[in-house]
């Protein structure tokens, strides 16, 4: 009979190897997935995954999609190391939107960068902000921060609807739910001068990742928080700050989200609505666990992630398949590693039963 | 206040807060057991939309509830595999669920969005429906509100009167003690998991199949997660669930109140929306103002994985 067998320590290898493991098996379910559905699975995963990338414009938009996932998610990881459960990303990233809107509109008549530069500075205090409420509470209060960030998404979700049909909506926009569009000097510059729509959110993304690792690698706080995670209470005895580490995870999610909110009404879409949150907030999560909350691995996990969104739109337009097959092949991927993982701990071993 | 507004008011309060009871008496089983899930959200859009096609195509409310239920169940079996049998980390495996459900429950739905349910008439009890104010709340409801009764009667028997109970208490209070003498940790936690899967199922479906009666994307709109703080705040009692349901279901109904004042207050519907997720978070401060009281009343092995090594 098959049995798992506990390793005598864990295998660095397998830790690793289980993300391939769990992608690999997200593509197997895949192509089952389009043969359920009555469609060619090669086609669908020629369609799925190959086209959306098969030119420039394909790669930019890539980029495009995988800046705020890149971001978000390495604010998160910086949490997660410490088992600060921040869920509420998808909010951070709407108030901070609306932070950064609230800037561009107010000045509307403004030439110059001070416009831009007020923006991302609103966008990550209103993260900060929206994430500082589970912060508080849980130091504070004790109160569990996965129910109340996640609890402030749908908080967040009402407030951007609100504003955009009454204080924030376009005076000539014929009723419709949105802002004005932004004037040019609040809005992100491109990057490439090829017609793609990369911006310097993108620019910003890799910064953050880089700022991510030098924290969790190369500095005492980045250490502790490591220690927290692994073993709360040797950390505990080493006198390190539970209630700081909390402000910190929470805090540095919470900006990256805010930022992400104020690339994505500044960058693409020029304006705000009610659908400024594209649920970025938590695919990073999936995000930051398949890329074992490491930097190197966000941008590579990021960029898949994005690519599964970009394949969702494409299966949309050339299968007619609903776009929510994206966020089934986000949560195929999820479960798939998280099953894998016990690899990491336990191996596969035959063992003949003993009679008793 | 008129008797009769405050009837309906009533009577909008306890439909509302149905659900809540059924996926959290649920989630409460599987917590007792010392398995967190966090993926209600989930299972409960998978009830909702199962429920839902079922019914739509085959014109058979029970069917639907009955497929609602069973979705719940195989997404909660999915995540008993992840969390029982491989040892995954269950607030991973729980927020996975939950993404993979509401995206599924999104996906398969996507045909069903412009049908519509025919609306189900309410069982009377005859004489009792008659009593002014309170006859039509409590004695003219939808079958599920009286189901969700029944439950609440059986769970509490089940805990707290039967052999069953005491054995899957003690699985969660102490596995290793549990294992020890005799019981079967693994199998017991998957029952319970699947339980409360099952019920998140029938949550969904009631919602989907009575209340609205259609589909919507993102209709469950975070009432997975109030359930599953609710076990909390009723610091995992069976009888404060249903207060707390109750509650809840009064705050979900709050536009009936503004209405039913005869006031003339502009509030933003929104404002009015936000309620139950701003209750939720209130409710959770006073409960875990005071560590104690969640940590002397959660089940002691709750959201710990366990394997007995033979």
């Amino acid at each position: 009979m098959l049995r798992l067998e506990r390793r005598p320590e864990a295998s660095h290898l397998m830790s690793y190897a289980s993300p391939a493991i769990a992608i690999l098996l997200m593509l197997i379910g895949g192509l089952f997935l389009f043969a359920f559905l009555g469609k060619n699975p090669i086609e669908g995963f020629k369609v799925f995954f190959i086209n959306p990338i098969s030119d420039l414009w394909g790669v930019s938009e890539l980029l495009l999609k995988a800046t705020p996932l890149m971001l978000i998610a390495v604010g998160l990881a910086i949490g997660f190391r410490a088992n600060v459960w921040n869920i509420g990303a998808e909010g951070q990233l709407i108030v901070g939107g609306i932070a950064a809107s609230a800037v561009a509109l107010h000045f509307q008549e403004s030439e110059g960068a001070h416009v831009l530069i007020l923006m991302i500075i609103a966008g990550c205090i209103g993260g900060m902000l929206w994430a500082a409420i589970p912060a508080f509470l849980k130091t504070r209060f004790n109160t569990n921060e996965i129910l109340v960030s996640l609890m402030l998404v749908y908080v967040a979700q009402l407030l951007v609807s609100w504003l955009v049909h009454g204080p924030m909506m376009d005076p000539d926009g014929f009723n419709f739910p949105q802002s004005a569009m932004f004037e040019d000097s609040a809005l992100l510059p491109l990057v490439f001068d090829d017609g793609s729509r990369v911006n310097l959110a993108f620019v910003f993304a890799i910064g953050a990742l880089l700022a991510g690792y030098v924290f969790m690698f190369r500095s005492f706080a980045g250490f502790q928080m490591q220690v927290a995670g692994f073993a709360k209470d040797a950390a505990r005895y080493a006198g390190f700050s539970a209630r700081r580490m909390i402000w910190i995870g929470l805090l540095a999610g919470g900006a990256m989200a805010g930022l992400a909110g104020m690339a994505e009404v500044s960058g693409p879409m020029g304006q705000i609505t009610d659908q400024v949150s594209s649920g970025y907030g938590f695919a990073a999560i999936i995000v930051a666990f398949v890329a074992r909350l490491n930097p190197v691995g966000i941008f590579f996990a990021s960029l898949l992630m994005a690519l599964l969104y970009l394949g969702g739109e494409q299966a949309q337009q050339y299968m007619n398949l609903p776009s929510s097959i994206s966020l089934v092949f986000q949560g195929m991927l999820l479960l798939f590693l998280l099953g894998s993982d016990v690899f990491i701990n336990y191996r596969l071993r035959w063992k003949r039963e003993v009679a008793a | 206040m008129e008797g009769s507004i405050l009837s309906s008011i009533l009577f909008a309060t306890i439909v509302a807060g149905t659900p809540l009871i059924i996926v959290a008496l649920g989630q409460l089983i599987a917590e007792k057991s010392g398995v967190l899930n966090l993926g209600a959200e989930g299972m409960m859009s998978m009830g909702a939309i199962a429920g839902f096609a079922i019914s739509f195509e085959t014109g058979s409310v029970w069917l639907g509830v009955l497929g609602g239920m069973a979705a719940g169940a195989l997404m909660s079996y999915l995540f008993a595999v992840v969390v029982l049998t491989l040892m995954g980390n269950q607030v991973a495996t729980g927020l996975a669920l939950s993404i993979l459900g509401v995206g599924l429950s999104a996906f398969i739905g996507k045909p069903y969005e412009s049908e519509i349910l025919p609306t189900i008439e309410a069982i009377r009890i005859p004489l009792l429906a008659d009593i002014p104010i309170i006859g039509e709340p409590l004695f003219a409801q939808q079958s599920l509100v009286y189901f969700s009764w029944a439950l609440f009667g059986a769970i509490v028997w089940f805990l707290y009167r039967s052999r069953p109970g005491l054995v899957l208490r003690a699985v969660g209070e102490s596995p290793s003690s549990a294992h020890s003498i005799g019981y079967p940790v693994i199998r017991i936690r998957y029952m319970a998991t699947i339980f409360g899967g099952a019920m998140a199922g029938i949550g969904g479906a009631f919602l989907s199949v009575f209340y609205t009666p259609l589909w919507v994307e993102g209709m469950v709109a975070g009432r997975g997660w109030i359930a599953i703080a609710l076990v909390v705040f009723a610091t995992w009692r069976p009888f404060r669930v249903m207060v707390g349901a109750y509650l809840f279901g009064g705050v979900m109904v709050a536009q009936l109140f503004v209405q039913g004042s005869g006031l003339e207050i502009n509030i933003p519907s929104q404002f009015l929306s936000s309620l139950p997720y701003l209750a939720t978070i209130i409710v959770l401060v006073i409960i875990s103002r005071d560590q104690n009281t969640v940590r002397l009343n959660a089940p002691v092995s709750l959201g710990q994985p366990y394997r007995p090594d033979a």
